[in-house]
């Protein structure tokens, strides 16, 4: 009647979970406008503002999408947070948890499944965003070509790292931190240099925002659109700090998940 | 030889300083029904936990099918599932849905004929298509006992099985259970606080007591040998840390 169980990696367990957060997606209206509310009004609002800085900057007039790329990018991380943190709070809110982890679901399937839905999630999400842009103020974001695929996968895969943290602040505090899920993503944002290069903060600061893969995404970005270069270097240096990040954030939650079976949360976990 | 589907040995469990099991020796044997019993906070609940790899245990060993849950779980929990009425399953999604992810989870073949097949039996076709959030206290029961039922476990681990059930869902799906008990000649292990089915369904009963084993044997020879009328003596007997003596020496004369 079975079979697989005890393969290390299941390809058919994480396809579960997938089409568990897909059926969820699926069952719920408002969670559907949902992912595309945010990055719409976004959109809206730095539209506008981009309007009004092409007549009173120089600086914007150079590149007039560079706030509404950079807008749409940040989407791409704090939408991948958000997919990760939010679905794992959906198991805890279901109190799921112990049905799941007496399957043979492994604690690193479950990781790749949440991944897999924050994908689909932030694609649905900034997709509709994007191509709004295009007859809404005349810009199209997929004009930065191939390098637009570092920077979506970059930030997105620097936003799972921030989730799986916060989804094992979840697991371990419970419930009463899942505000963190909304907020955690926005410590990150002043020094990520979104809206504005990395030499305006001050010097001391600076290398603190070196050490965000999403720094070097946004002046990577930045050189394209003022510069026409395509800065490799930039996206390496951010893919090797993405690969620190994202182990981190595995380590951490598998650390949090082993810790809740010594505790014995995990068959308790809930509201 | 017969290994015994579950044998723990000198197991323990401690919340700080907090004793909740203690020393805790028993085996069950391949294809009987067991029940563990024991008023509230007698580790019942921390027990089962143990068994199905949710809770580490701080001393002792416990071993499924001859495999140490503490190493190698994962080459068991596929062989198990496990049913509780105080364990949720996502409430937006529907039965069905509910259904097939654990289907897949537990890499069922042919999940959908299986998944029929459970709706005919446990009688949730009425509702395969309602999220569970919807059903009844009871309905959720019966779904979740179908959950556990998927891949067709050799051992069941029940936690109040028919508990929010009426009477008569309540008798058919002991039926049931029992009927499936003899025909995949499974291990059932379960905590209930219902003396009476225990009494119908069990052929071993395990008695705890402050986290510690107190007593054990079949219904009927703790029946006999706490010289009660039923189980439910026993066990009030045992909660209330009775002196069994007395009834004892009487059930003996």
């Amino acid at each position: 009647m079975t079979g697989s169980a005890d393969k290390c990696l299941s390809l058919r367990r994480i396809g579960a979970m997938a089409l568990r957060y897909l059926y969820l997606l699926r069952s719920s209206g408002p969670r559907l406008l949902e992912l595309f509310y945010w990055p719409t009004v976004q959109l809206v609002l730095w539209g506008f503002i981009t309007q009004f800085f092409m007549t009173n900057s120089t600086w914007v007039a150079q590149a007039s999408g560079v706030l509404l790329a950079a807008v749409l990018l940040w989407d791409v991380m704090f939408r991948g947070q958000l997919g990760v943190s939010l679905a794992f709070t959906e198991e805890m809110y279901s109190r799921n948890l112990g049905h799941l982890f007496v399957s043979p679901l492994r604690p690193y399937e479950l990781v790749t499944a949440l991944l897999l839905i924050s994908l689909v999630r932030t694609l649905i999400g900034i997709s509709a965003a994007a191509v709004l842009a295009i007859p809404l103020y005349n810009y199209s974001i997929f004009e930065l070509g191939l390098p637009l695929l570092t920077f979506f996968f970059n930030l997105i895969v620097m936003g799972w790292a921030i989730g799986l943290i916060v989804a094992a602040v979840v697991l371990r505090y419970g419930l009463g931190a899942e505000s963190l899920a909304w907020i955690a993503i926005f410590a990150v944002a002043p020094v990520s240099g979104i809206y504005y290069p990395i030499s305006v903060l001050p010097g001391w600061l600076q290398p603190v925002a070196w050490l965000l893969p999403s720094a070097y995404v946004f002046e990577g970005m930045r050189a394209i659109m003022f510069d026409s270069l395509v800065r490799l270097d930039l996206m390496a240096k951010a893919a090797a700090l993405n690969a620190i990040y994202l182990g981190m954030g595995v380590a951490v939650f598998l650390y949090s998940f082993r810790v809740a079976r010594e505790r014995g949360t995990l068959l308790h976990v809930g509201e | 030889m017969n290994v015994p589907v579950i044998e723990v040995r000198a197991l323990t469990k401690r919340y700080g300083e907090v004793p909740a099991i203690r020393d805790v020796d028993f085996t069950v044997s391949r294809g009987s029904t067991c029940a563990l019993l024991g008023g509230n906070g007698a580790g019942k609940t921390t027990t089962l936990a143990m068994l199905l790899g949710l809770l580490v245990p701080t001393a002792g060993c416990i071993r499924v099918f001859g495999e140490d849950m503490s190493r190698h779980r994962y080459r068991v929990l596929g062989r198990m599932n496990f049913s509780s009425p105080y364990v949720d399953l996502p409430q937006r999604l529907t039965v069905a849905e509910n259904l097939t992810v654990y289907g897949h989870l537990y890499g069922v073949q042919g999940v959908r004929k299986r998944i029929r097949m459970l709706g005919d039996e446990l009688d949730l076709n009425e509702f395969m298509r309602r999220p569970y959030r919807s059903l009844s206290a009871g309905q959720r029961t019966r779904v979740s006992l179908a959950k556990a039922l998927l891949n067709e476990p050799e051992l069941l681990l029940l936690d109040e099985p028919t508990a929010s059930l009426d009477p008569d869902t309540a008798d058919r799906v002991r039926s049931y259970l029992m009927d499936y008990q003899q025909r995949r000649q499974a291990t059932v292990f379960f905590a209930s606080h219902n003396m009476p089915e225990v009494e119908r369904v069990c052929d071993d009963v395990i008695m705890l007591r402050q986290g510690r084993v107190v007593d054990r044997g079949t219904p009927a020879t703790l029946i006999a040998h706490y010289g009660r009328r039923n189980l439910e003596e026993v066990f009030l007997d045992i909660a209330r840390d009775t002196d069994v003596e007395p009834a004892h020496r009487q059930a003996v004369q």
